[in-house]
């Protein structure tokens, strides 16, 4: 594994640059040479910061400027007029606005769940294929690794294609089951109408590929845990929970954290799957997430409104933030900017 | 195996339902079960696509389908290819447009990748850590608070200079370089970080010059991590949707797979087989690649939260 190497060489802090310093006699460095000496470094990052700059972190400014101005497709033809400082009316608006209230409580509430169910699911799936035998776990995995690999369009066609009223598999496979358990008239039941169904099965697509990454990161962190630790607590009367609890988690708790905010971050811009269970329309305005809400301002709404689609694509980004400074604590404690 | 127990009685009793013992082989077998139950959630939506695809028309517009495509046939991956899924233009140029868009963007990020890699690991200069927090930070603000942004920024410099940048594959080609610049340089950063410094200073003692040292001692070690890497970045391009679909909309000549998919699937909504033999057609590529990079994925992005 990469990181291992790298730990094991890295270690003894390399102390100066790619070349080893010869002994400088006084005045043999003149301001000319050092600086170019200290310009390789630059050059290299030089092609990757500009794109990365240009198309990427130039916008992140750009999109705070939009959501203060007036900014229409208007303003974007060739003759439009200039965008207008409005004095914060996209943020006072949608403060104001219970619609967009209920759209950032889904947003929150749905992306709760997912990241709850997908860490849950695959923490035990984890421990599921660290306690099968070896060729057993391995067909398991390799299967987990299918639904990973699912492009997430495909996934969501499949997902749709299983729940379609009359023909789907899913709806005649629940159909079919006795009625005293699931309730009946499923055949028909329209999974794409109602914000309930839409956002249930949108989980289930999220959980069903985002578990297999939590599962196989969790495994691989109980391969490393020693395993006189779980016999300790065994012989000190614990059970599954117990040595979970007071091994597991503890050994594994930076892990833990990292996952967490992975998934919160993969799972709150989520797009592609929900364009697909609305059936590519943005008319369904209960079953709108953030991403969603973002994209049908600037690009389906008419006017398209690229000044209120920046405001909460900047309350959308404040939260990634939130949880990407305490990425970077992780980060920053594991020696990774270093 | 309880240690107080004399080995003679664990012998003398094969079909021991006393107990512990019982109790473990119970266990066991849950764990089987759940183990197949895990299998069979993971797998079932796929083997669906798979096996819708391979349905004749009859075995789709049934209420009563069946598990196992009674009558299978590559009719729908007939159509799909051979048909025309838009108008006027053929699948082999969707999937031309895909391969253009993908290798390009891989091949480029590749080359920055690595360039700005063994400046961050072998480098020591001062903007170093800014560079890396700067992106890690990139890497979690999501491109769909951006895209807005992005069009504006490809609008202009289309209006501009009057290179096309909407509409065209250069535009995405770009975005999706940028995209998985970030986590590629981090991937590709451990791996230069693991190549002894030792072996680059042998050669520069012994006269290798730079470049040398870079082609002859660096990149023989770091190329699997640049082919790990150029997969995940070959996953990313090939599966992105949102940009596609931002910046393509109305030019059906220049749509990518997940872009044709998805216009498809708003024009015949109906025709499950033919959408999910499309699916198939995309997924499959993707899905090889990925058992190469499995534990690469799984090492890349969390890093160094699991040292084993």
């Amino acid at each position: 594994m990469a990181s291992t190497t790298e730990a094991a060489t890295n270690r003894p802090p390399a102390p100066d640059g790619a070349e080893p310093r010869r002994p400088r006699r006084p005045g043999s460095a003149p301001i000319g040479r050092r600086l170019l000496r200290s310009l390789p470094p630059y050059a290299l990052i030089a092609p990757a910061l500009l794109l990365l700059a240009g198309i990427l972190l130039w916008p992140i400014v750009q999109m705070v400027w939009n959501s203060l101005h007036t900014y229409t497709i208007r303003h974007l033809s060739p003759n439009g007029p200039q965008p207008e400082w409005n004095d914060f009316e996209h943020y006072r608006t949608l403060l104001g606005d219970p619609y967009f209230w209920s759209v950032f409580g889904k947003t929150v509430l749905v992306c709760a769940l997912m990241v709850g169910l997908t860490l849950v699911l695959g923490t035990l799936v984890g421990q599921l294929l660290h306690k099968l035998p070896r060729a057993f776990s391995t067909v398991v995995a390799f299967g987990m690794m299918l639904a990973w690999a699912t492009p997430a369009i495909s996934a969501s066609l499949v997902f749709r294609w299983l729940f379609t009223a009359e023909r789907g598999y899913a709806n005649v496979l629940l159909d079919r089951l006795p009625d005293w358990l699931v309730g009946s008239g499923w055949r028909e039941f329209d999974w794409f109408l109602e914000p309930f169904p839409i956002f249930t099965l949108l989980i289930v697509i999220i959980v069903w590929q985002g578990f297999p990454f939590v599962a196989m990161s969790v495994l691989a962190g109980l391969k490393s845990i020693p395993h006189e630790l779980y016999e300790a607590a065994r012989v000190d009367g614990a059970g599954a929970w117990r040595s979970f609890r007071a091994v597991t988690f503890p050994m594994l708790r930076p892990l833990f954290s990292l996952l967490v905010v992975l998934q919160v971050i993969w799972d709150l811009r989520v797009f592609t799957q929900l364009y697909v269970l609305s059936g590519s329309s943005f008319a369904n305005e209960n079953a709108y997430l953030l991403s969603y809400y973002i994209y049908q301002q600037g690009f389906s709404a008419s006017p398209a409104n690229f000044g209120m689609g920046s405001a909460i694509a900047v309350v959308m980004t404040v939260l990634v933030l939130v949880i990407t400074v305490y990425y970077l604590r992780i980060m920053i404690r594991q020696g990774e900017t270093r | 195996m309880s240690v107080a127990a004399p080995a003679r009685t664990t012998k003398a009793a094969p079909a021991g339902w006393n107990g512990p013992r019982a109790a473990r082989r119970l266990g066991r077998a849950g764990l089987y079960l759940a183990g197949v139950a895990v299998f069979l959630f993971s797998v079932f939506p796929v083997y669906w696509m798979i096996a819708t695809s391979l349905k004749p028309r009859s075995e789709q517009f049934t209420s009563d389908p069946t598990f196992l495509p009674q009558d299978p046939t590559l009719g729908n991956f007939d159509q799909v290819v051979n048909g025309n899924v838009v108008p006027g233009v053929s699948f082999w140029t969707f999937l031309t447009n895909s391969l253009l868009v993908t290798l390009g963007a891989v091949s480029a990020g590749a080359v920055l990748a690595l360039l700005a890699a063994v400046a961050v690991a072998r480098f020591r200069f001062r903007l170093r850590t800014a560079f890396i927090v700067t992106l890690m930070v990139i890497q979690m603000v999501p491109v769909e608070a951006l895209i807005i942004s992005i069009f504006i920024n490809f609008r202009k410099i289309q209006d501009g200079t009057g290179i096309e940048m909407l509409g065209s594959l250069s535009g995405i080609l770009v975005a999706y370089t940028a995209v998985s610049l970030p986590i590629t340089i981090m991937m590709l950063r451990g791996f230069v970080q693991a190549v002894p410094k030792e072996l680059e200073e042998a050669a520069a003692i012994d006269g290798a010059g730079h470049m040398t040292v870079f082609w002859r001692i660096l990149m023989p070690l770091v190329a699997p991590g640049l082919v790990a890497a150029s997969i995940f970045a070959f996953i990313t391009a090939w599966n992105e949707f949102i940009i596609a679909l931002t910046f393509l909309g109305r030019s059906s000549e220049n749509f990518t797979l997940p872009l044709t998919l998805s216009y498809y699937f708003g024009r015949f909504g109906t025709e499950w087989g033919a959408i999910m033999a499309a699916s198939t057609l995309l997924t499959v590529p993707v899905m090889i690649f990925f058992l190469f990079v499995q534990r690469r994925m799984v090492s890349g992005l969390t890093m160094g939260a699991v040292k084993g």
